[in-house]
């Protein structure tokens, strides 16, 4: 406890610098890869962070120097090739595009050791340190890094501001994009370079392998939230910042615990929990929805028979069990949940060991019937379909239909009055 | 004798792996071969953790399990989750592989194995470990014989199961038709892949991994429209990458792995090359058909 507010008080000017240097490069990598997730263009990211490492390199015997911009416009350059060969590759040849991002990646990374290990053992002077970049150096981040990539940092959120819209339709309908007269290419170009900028300031604190997770890993989480994509940007630049936080921590708590993975399984921990737990879209929402889909139409169905068997013979109310079952077969399991729920909602009445239908439930059964009859009345009409074809669908699709689309069923059959098999279709009472 | 000793060792590891990366390629999971190179990591770490030393089978086959369970996840992650196939493959993968880095850096000094190795790994040190029986004979570097042996299995299943794997690869649905599961020849495949990535690991490391198993049969593919040529074709280049790359090694002073993987990219650019020349070639002539 007295550890977490001694890092929290932010005290020791190092922690300091090396919490906002994390949060920062983590918010920045989850912003721009925001959209690099949306154009799918996940596993692009990983190969570029691989490939910034030889532009590093050479950048770096050319100049004999470790200033963070001259490194980074290697990185810049290299990065580019990469991605410009990927794309030529998987166009222009017949190799498939997972294929072209496999093989870059491995081969520039290969380059990469070649060379940085070409570098160490050659004993040039002040070497030491490259390696920072295969694994992430977050713990040795210092002020004048943290200005370098701050300045970055705020190009990419610049440019990201400036062609929103842009990025936008660019990610969700690239064909869109074209025809109404963007200048794509140009866009394009833009949208890439700073993605391979966001990946060569973000391997300072993760390393190359797990540059990916950065990118995506938040924009994976904040898309089970949310469907507007400035939202899901700022949340995603929230789990980036976070999952920094939480890593840096981990990192003062337990020095010899590496900084960069942990923020990876932050990230995991946080895309996994919102791909499962998300309302609405998550797993366990849908399998629930799905659930209540179900039994809503195992009672729907059960409606139906008791209208059915009135209809048959309109002298009786009461049903069992038995007369039930015999008009529509249901299991045990099936036959309880929906009578259950017919009974929670007072669509039924018991009466001794038989049950029938409240006004309300009559009412509710005569609306499902309805529906399926006016469905077949649709397709027979309009699709033209026979008459002997149409009672599977309508089955499927009288449990779905909106009061909105049955008000247009009406309309465009013209009210009719009975159903292709000559049953009446009833109506609700005036 | 040393330099023997590492080439015959990157050889049996590339043809492995390039025999496995001609189906990988051709399946279009190249990136999943990717994905399970890394995953790997915490399956050795914990399977070295339990066992207590490397390369015994019982390890390896543990940690080769945790490369088929990689491909579960992405699948599991993929169907059920709704999470588009390249998130899913990133977002496993990275996760694993972090795990992987934290036990190590948790266990410092009881796993041997560290970050440089994980990536690059360290074939330059196969001669240094030699199995000496008893009496004191010398049987050569223990990493030679399992990659060796590697080796042979890999060859050994896909001569034997070739109509399979062929029959899988280039039409599932009428493998299926014909009642062959292709399930079960998946999960054949992805275990000899993720055993395959284990034995190597520590030998060329996880990303030279990934170069062999996709740069190698890439190549032949553009070479050659036959699989069985571009198994072939496969081959040769295996042992061109592991003697060149030796050689550009020691003249660059630099990490045997990485030179690997520059030669499996030289020669890459090398068949592209041929590649365009001859579909240049196949663009031309109807142009000049006007003539009649």
């Amino acid at each position: 406890m007295d550890k977490l507010l001694e890092f929290l008080s932010f005290q020791d000017p190092n922690v300091r610098t090396v919490t906002f240097g994390t949060i920062f490069l983590g918010m920045s990598a989850a912003t721009v890869g925001t959209f690099a997730f949306l154009r799918k263009r996940s596993l692009v990211g990983d190969a570029v962070a691989h490939a910034i490492l030889p532009g590093i390199a050479i950048a770096f015997m050319l100049f004999q120097t470790k200033n963070p911009f001259v490194l980074m416009s290697g990185a810049l350059i290299s990065g580019w090739i990469a991605m410009l060969l990927i794309e030529h590759l998987s166009k222009a040849t017949k190799l498939k595009p997972d294929t072209a991002i496999g093989l870059v990646l491995s081969v520039f990374f290969g380059i990469g050791i070649l060379l940085l290990t070409s570098i160490q053992h050659s004993g040039a002077g002040n070497q030491a340190g490259l390696d920072q970049f295969l694994f992430g150096k977050a713990a040795s981040m210092t002020r004048s890094d943290l200005l370098a990539y701050g300045i970055v940092a705020l190009i990419l959120l610049m440019a990201v501001i400036l062609f929103f819209k842009e990025f936008k339709v660019l990610s969700f309908n690239p064909d869109f994009a074209q025809a109404s007269g963007l200048p794509v290419k140009r866009l394009q170009f833009i949208l890439s370079t700073i993605t391979v900028l966001a990946i060569s300031i973000g391997i300072q604190s993760v390393g190359v392998v797990l540059m990916a997770a950065l990118l995506i890993t938040p924009a994976a989480t904040a898309r089970s939230w949310t469907e507007s994509l400035l939202v899901m940007m700022v949340l995603a630049a929230i789990a980036g910042g976070l999952s920094g936080l939480v890593g840096s921590y981990i990192s003062f708590a337990a020095p010899n615990m590496p900084t960069g993975p942990w923020i990876v399984m932050c990230l995991s921990f946080l895309a996994l929990f919102s791909l499962f737990f998300a309302p609405k879209k998550g797993v366990v929402a849908r399998i629930r929805q799905q659930q209540q889909n179900r039994k809503k139409i195992l009672s729907e169905n059960l409606l139906k028979t008791f209208y059915h068997l009135r209809e048959n013979n309109p002298s009786s109310r009461t049903f069992s069990r038995e007369e039930l079952l015999e008009k529509r077969p249901f299991s045990d399991t099936e036959y309880n949940t929906a009578l259950g729920r017919l009974r929670k909602q007072f669509y039924l009445i018991p009466e001794g060991h038989n049950w029938s239908l409240s006004e309300k439930g009559y009412e509710e059964a005569k609306r499902v019937v309805r529906l399926h009859r006016l469905w077949e009345m649709y397709l027979t009409e309009r699709m033209r379909l026979k008459a002997d074809h149409i009672h599977p669908n309508a089955e499927t699709i009288e449990h779905i239909i909106t009061p909105e689309i049955e008000e247009q069923l009406l309309r465009e059959l013209d009210y009719p009055e009975t159903d292709p098999h000559h049953s009446p279709i009833p109506y609700p009472r005036k | 004798m040393e330099a023997l000793y590492i080439i015959l060792t990157a050889f049996c590891i590339a043809l492995s792996c390039g025999t496995l990366g001609t189906f990988l390629i051709l399946r279009k999971m190249a990136m999943v071969g990717d994905a399970i190179s890394h995953s790997v990591l915490p399956g050795i770490v914990i399977a070295f953790l339990v066992s207590g030393s490397r390369n015994n089978i019982p390890m390896l086959i543990g940690a080769a399990a945790v490369g088929v369970l990689t491909t579960v996840l992405i699948e599991l992650l993929h169907k059920k989750a709704r999470l588009q196939e390249d998130a899913s493959i990133g977002i496993t993968f990275t996760w694993l592989f972090a795990l992987g880095v934290i036990l190590i850096s948790a266990f410092t000094g009881q796993v041997d194995l560290d970050q440089e190795c994980v990536l690059y790994g360290e074939i330059a040190y196969v001669p240094l470990d030699l199995i000496i029986t008893h009496s004191g004979t010398n049987l050569g570097p223990r990493p030679l014989w399992v990659s060796g042996a590697m080796a042979l299995i890999v060859l050994l299943v896909t001569r034997i199961g070739y109509k399979g794997f062929f029959i899988t690869t280039f039409n599932p649905d009428y493998a299926k038709a014909l009642g062959i599961s292709t399930v079960i020849w998946h999960f054949v495949f992805m275990s000899l892949v993720s055993l395959t990535t284990v034995v190597s690991f520590e030998s060329v490391g996880a990303i030279l991994v990934v170069a062999l198993l996709i740069a190698p049969p890439a190549t032949a593919y553009l070479l050659t429209g036959r699989l069985k040529t571009m198994l072939l074709y496969t081959a040769i280049l295996s042992l061109l990458i592991s003697v060149c790359g030796y050689v550009l090694a020691t003249w660059l002073n630099g990490s045997i792995a990485g030179a690997m993987a520059t030669v499996a990219g030289i020669l890459f650019a090398g068949a592209y090359g041929v590649y365009k020349v001859k579909a240049g070639k196949g663009t031309k002539a109807p142009l000049k058909k006007p003539a009649y």
